[in-house]
């Protein structure tokens, strides 16, 4: 079976995201002056053949603990669909 | 001792590598695509150069793609013998996401890419002015691990002033304690954010890039 699996890769919470922070200052000079933070992540998508839900879950994990995320900078949380 | 320096899609500075340990320092060079995994022609006397560039266009993040090429492969498990290995720029950023170097390199403060020359020093107060040219250059590691670098003397290189001093003022991308490059515990791994390739030629008007590679990778007393 063929399973979608989101994974959600988000800088850790106690860095500097310079990118984040650039789109804040965008949002104030929209006005958008409600915007107290912004956070700049990633979402993979992956189509991951396995025999069930956990399975495709426990192979998206592998995934982004091997490549897709740096537990150094960035954590990561995996739903399947 | 021989270099090899490894060629990755989208690295940039391979050729600049090349000119200057060979025509510049007159060493013997080859180079190596990372399609290839045969280091069999290098002892642990000999220098393995990751370049700088934007290897797999640096998708996903910088350096992360890079390091499960054929040829990392064998370049981690040469670093493992004791190799050496040195890593500049996109090269320091290959090395951090092997795990062959501690911590990680992420956008700069700033958000701007930097390129321009700046100033480093080491242990020796020695200063070297070197360009930079990255976006991605900001040095992250958790305080105990910045505090075990220092007390080890692995952080080999900060940024600083024209007369040495370490001071904000003279960070281009906002790096933790002004780290500039580190090597690992056993010596054997440097990387590196400026390029001392880009000045070993005396026609581009300045030659401190000699004295980092000979220091760091030539010479038997490593700095520091």
């Amino acid at each position: 079976m063929t399973f979608t699996v989101q994974i959600k890769v988000m800088p850790l919470k106690e860095l500097l995201d310079p990118q984040g922070k650039a789109v804040m200052g965008g949002l104030q000079n929209l006005g958008l002056t409600n915007v107290e933070d912004v956070r700049i992540g990633k979402n993979i998508t992956l189509q991951v053949n396995a025999d069930s839900a956990e399975k495709a879950k426990q192979i998206a994990e592998d995934a982004s603990k091997k490549l897709l995320s740096n537990p150094v900078m960035e954590y990561f949380e995996v739903s399947v669909n | 001792m021989k270099f090899g320096v490894v060629v990755f899609p989208g690295s940039n500075c391979d050729r600049d590598m090349y000119d200057a340990l060979h025509h510049d320092l007159g060493q013997e060079v080859t180079m190596l695509w990372h399609k290839d995994k045969d280091l069999s022609r290098f002892s642990t006397e000999d220098c393995i150069v990751l370049p700088g560039g934007f290897s797999y266009g640096d998708y996903l993040r910088c350096g992360a793609i890079a390091r499960f090429s054929p040829m990392m492969q064998s370049v981690i498990d040469f670093a493992k013998a004791g190799g050496k290995v040195f890593g500049v720029c996109n090269g320091f950023q290959i090395l951090c996401e092997s795990h062959l170097l501690p911590g990680a390199l992420l956008r700069n403060s700033h958000q701007q890419f930097v390129c321009r020359n700046v100033h480093i020093t080491n242990e020796t107060d020695k200063v070297f002015q070197i360009p930079v040219a990255h976006g991605e250059g900001r040095y992250y590691a958790d305080e105990k691990l910045l505090d075990q670098l220092e007390d080890n003397g692995q952080v080999i290189f900060y940024y600083c002033d024209e007369n040495g001093h370490v001071a904000p003022g003279s960070n281009p991308n906002g790096s933790l304690r002004h780290i500039a490059g580190i090597c690992n515990a056993d010596r054997n791994v440097f990387g590196m954010m400026p390029h001392p390739e880009r000045a070993c030629s005396s026609v581009l008007g300045n030659t401190d890039g000699r004295q980092i590679i000979k220091t760091l990778l030539m010479a038997e007393q490593l700095v520091g």
